[in-house]
Order: C-alpha cells, then structure tokens, then sequence
C-alpha cells in the first residue's frame, strides 16, 4: 500500500500528464469521417513510434553489450515504425488531394 | 568543479530538451486534429513527422544520463547509423507497398512498434530492477502483446495464417490473461530474490508472446480491422509506459494520445458493425448459428448487355463496392465505368459502408488511388435517403453490408448492422464470383428480390466486359 502511496506522490506530474492526454486523445480524435480512419489509424500508428526516443537514450548511453544488441535492435525497429508508418500515411493522403473541386 | 559544469551544461540543457518535448507533445495535437479532415489531413501527417523529428534531435544534442553525461561520439554515431538504416528500409517498404496490402503494411509498422517498446522495458529493468517496476512490467506486457499480435494480424491479413476457431479460445485465454496477472503480482510483492525476480521477468514476455497470438488467432477477418485498431492503441499504451520509466514527456503524451485515439477509433468501427468490443473478441462471427428458414426466391441472372444498357441510360446510379473490388483490383475499371455512365449523361455516386474493405475508410484510399474524386463518395448515411429515386445499384463485390436481413430478420447473425439500402432501389446489379456467402456466412435476400439480378464472374473481367459492352453501344 505505501509503495503505492509513494509512486502516486513522485509521479503526480506524469500521472496528470496520462489522465489529461486521454480526454486530449479523445476530443482529436471524435467525429472523424469513416473515410479517414484508415489514414488516421496509420497516422497515430507512425506516433505510437515515439519509443525511438526512448531508443536514443538506451543506445546513446549504452556500454554493455546486452545494452548495445538489444538497445540498436529497439532502435531500428522504432525507426521503422516511424519512419513507415509516415510514409504510408503520406502515400494514402496523397490520394485524396488529387482532383478535388 | 563538477558542481559547476554541472550547473552550466545541465541546467539549460534539460530547460530546451522538456521545452522541446512539449512542443512536439503540441505538434502531435495539432497533426492528429488536422488529420481529421480530407482537406487538411496531408499538412497534418506532416505536422506530426515534424513533431517527431525534433524530440528526436534534441535527445540525441541535449540528453544527458544520471551522471550528467552527454551521449558520446561513438555512441551517438551507433544512433545516426541505425536510424539512418531503419529509416531508408522503412521508407522503402511504405513506397513500395500495394495499396491493397496496406492493412498488412499497417500491422506490421504497429508490431515493430510494440516490440521496441516491450525491449526499452525489458532493458529499463535489467539496468534499475527497483525503479519504477510496474509501469515497467506493464510496457513490457503491452508492448510484447502488440508486437505477436500484430504480427499474426499481418499474417492473417496477407494469407499467411489461417483463423482458429474453438470455443475453448475464449477460456485459455482468460487463463493465460490470469497467468499474466499471477506473474506480475509475484514480481512486485513476491518479496523474490533479484534472480528471481528476473527470471519471472523473461516467464511474462514468454507468456506475453504467448498471448498476444492465442489472442488474435480466433479472430476472423471481418474482425480484424477492429483488432489491429486495438493493438495500434495498445502500442501507443506501451511507448507511453517506457516513456514513464524515463520521465520523458514527449513518450508519455504521444503514447497515450494514440492509446486514446486508438480507443476511440476501436469503439466507431465497432459500431458500425453493431458488434461490442467484447463480443469481437470472444465470440467468432456468424461461422454456423442461425438457420433462418425463411422462403427465398429465385435468382435471376443478367446478361451483360443488358446490364450495359440499363447502366447507360440510367439518370442515377450508385456503385456499392465491397472487398471482392478491392481484391480483384478493379478499382481502376470501376472508375472507367464511372468516366462511361457520366458522359452518357447519368450520375455516378459510390457508396461507402463504414466496413467496406479490410479497415474503415480502406475502400475511400483504394477508390482515391483510382483517381476517383472523393466527393463522389457518399457514406451510408448520407446515401441511404438517395436510395428510393436511385435507377440501378450496381454492388460490386459486397454482400453482407447490402444483406436486408440485417434490418429484419431477428434470427439473422447479422441483425442489427447498419446496411446500405440498396433494396429500395429501383434495380440491382450484383456482381459477384459465384453464390458463395459472404464473410459471415449467411443467405443474402437481396439477391433474390424481384429487382435484383446476379453478374456472375469475377469482378475484374466483368467490369472489363461491361466497360468494352457500354463502349460499343
């Protein structure tokens, strides 16, 4: 009970954070039209990789080499993610730009 | 003297890094509302790539670690490498991608993203056992269930894996989910030896893994879009969770605000198939169920010049497209045929069931690459009114979405969905393969109506036929 206690009273900034991110999330996010959810899927999919941040602090700090495998191998793949996730958003927008009125 | 570097170099450092990453945090925001609407939705994409490039060079200029220090040299020369190399495959891999195959392509992005997650988790914990352990374990869970399910999504999605449907899923993996929570509970408060502690670790990503697959397997693929929706928030849930354990707020808000999309976006798509969440996951689509004995009629096939006749002097005319389009990729036909009806002076509309395709709004990207302006697609509830003063429908390739049983038939697994009413149209083409049932294996009425009348074949050859049939007239 107190570990719990104390995770609540040290983390109050990132605990308001989450909660107030939630309701953020959802306001964005309603009364989408049905012919952008896949585009929008994709696109929150390619922000899903912020882990690369968390990827460039293991291998930027990184000195054992379980650190080093596992750290580039999380790296890569968050790239990935990003780096697909916004080209393949990008291509299917593209598409909805071309003869519009 | 250490003191004092310490002072200079950290102080303003860390000021412009949490600056930077709310600003990002800001662009993120800004990206996702724009892509709610089609005119703005290309500038928000990138709005969002924008927001994730700069947390990532400011972390890599300004990040320090415990000790103050700076990412190295060759440290930071591993970063640019490996991000250079998984961005140039990457970026590769999304140009070079079927527009067809690009629910696959979205599953598989959101699998990398869960297992990168799961391994920041993993490796947090080797290095700081004791330092915020449960967010820990929870994006490591998450993650490492994102990362298999998705991958089995993709599989599913591209043919590679077949569904499994037993009723006996449901029960093992509510065992599983148990054995999850068992493992958790034992790491946290088993009071276990650092040893341990660790090797019941590495016994939750198996089971994770584990998980993630038995969870995804019994789900068939009417479903999938509304699962990978879901896996897709439970990445952003994981990254959100590793962003927990380095306080960084930039992972923490991206994380959540796509966890929280995520959500939403999930619950819309289960709503438009008149299916609870809950009832996606557990129970299997249709498959036996319900024998409805009501009488059915005959069916009536047309030829295809009757067809090309009726398409060409019609006023209004409403293109129903379905999967078969999309996997006969006559998309491209489709549109000729459209270009064909309105320069013989009818009106040629689309329209879009919100499950038309492999994921909502699948069909709109299909029909967009076929140059097919968006404003000639109408979703359902706009073109349902419409449908009484509608000359012909022509369905391609769909069939539970246009199944009246849905509006009357109680018995009928697929009571309840919304349908395009193509019934109250004046004719209806189907084109279909054969008189195979649809996805949830049920008679379809329509085609048996008076009005309606069957092109058989697939719909690529038929809609080539047609087009060289209208052509000639």
């Amino acid at each position: 009970m107190d570990s719990i206690l104390n995770f609540l009273i040290n983390n109050k900034e990132a605990i308001f954070i989450i909660v107030l991110s939630v309701f953020l999330g959802f306001e964005v996010i309603s009364n989408v039209p049905s012919v952008l959810h896949t585009p929008l899927m994709s696109g929150a999919n390619a922000i899903s990789g912020v882990i690369i941040i968390g990827g460039i602090i293991l291998v930027g700090h990184a000195s054992t080499s379980f650190e080093w495998i596992f750290g580039i191998l999380a790296l890569f793949l968050a790239t990935l993610n990003v780096a697909g996730g916004y080209v393949v958003t990008d291509r299917m927008l593209e598409m909805f730009k071309k003869k519009k009125k | 003297m250490t003191a004092l570097i310490l002072l200079n170099s950290v102080l303003p450092v860390t000021f412009v890094l949490e600056y930077s990453y709310l600003l990002a945090a800001i662009m993120f925001v800004i990206g996702l509302k724009l892509q709610s609407h089609p005119e703005t939705a290309r500038r928000g994409n990138l709005w969002a790539a924008a927001g994730m490039i700069l947390p990532m060079i400011t972390t890599f200029l300004f990040h320090r670690n415990p000790n103050g220090d700076a990412i190295s040299l060759v440290n930071g020369m591993v970063v640019v490498l490996t991000i250079a190399a998984g961005g140039v495959i990457g970026a590769v891999m999304a140009r070079k991608v079927k527009m067809t195959a690009m629910p696959q392509m979205v599953s598989f992005f959101n699998a990398t993203g869960g297992a990168a997650s799961a391994i920041v988790a993993l490796i947090e914990f080797t290095k700081n056992p004791d330092q915020a352990v449960l967010v820990g374990l929870l994006g490591l869970i998450i993650g490492t269930i994102a990362f298999s399910g998705s991958m089995i999504a993709y599989g599913k999605l591209d043919g590679k894996v077949g569904d499994i449907f037993s009723k006996y899923m449901t029960w093992v993996n509510l065992l599983f989910m148990l054995i999850l929570v068992v493992i958790t509970v034992l790491i946290l408060f088993g009071g276990y030896s650092l040893e341990t502690r660790t090797y019941l670790v590495y016994g939750l990503l198996a089971m994770s893994l584990i998980y993630g697959v038995s969870f995804v397997m019994p789900i068939g693929g009417a479903d999938m879009p509304v699962v990978i929706s879901l896996l897709n928030s439970l990445t952003g849930i994981a990254a959100a969770m590793a962003g927990f354990i380095y306080q960084n707020e930039a992972m923490i808000l991206g994380g959540i605000l796509v966890g929280a999309a995520g959500t939403i976006l999930t619950i819309q798509m289960c709503k438009a198939m008149n299916r609870s969440l809950l009832n996606v996951i557990i129970g299997s689509f249709g498959g036996g169920g319900a024998a409805s004995n009501k009488e059915i009629g005959i069916i009536k096939e047309v030829s295809l010049s009757d067809a090309a006749v009726l398409l060409s002097y019609s006023s209004k005319v409403v293109i129903v497209p379905g999967y078969g389009l999309a996997v006969a990729q006559a998309q491209h036909l489709c549109h000729e045929l459209e270009k064909l009806i309105e320069e013989k002076g009818g009106e040629v509309k689309y329209a879009i069931h919100p499950v038309a395709g492999r994921m909502p709004g699948h069909m709109n990207v299909l029909l967009a690459e076929a140059d097919v302006s968006y404003d000639k697609l109408i979703e359902m509830d706009d073109i349902n009114p419409e449908m009484p003063n509608t000359d012909v429908v022509l369905v391609i390739g769909a069939n539970d979405v246009v199944n009246p049983a849905a509006l009357d038939d109680a018995s009928s697994p697929i009571y309840g969905m919304p349908i395009i009413k193509t019934h109250e149209a004046k004719n209806v083409i189907v084109m279909k393969r054969g008189m195979g049932k649809g996805y949830a294996a049920i008679e379809n009425y329509l085609f048996y109506e008076p009005k309606t009348r069957m092109l058989f074949g697939n719909a690529k050859d038929s809609l080539q036929k047609l087009v060289t049939e209208i052509k000639t007239l």
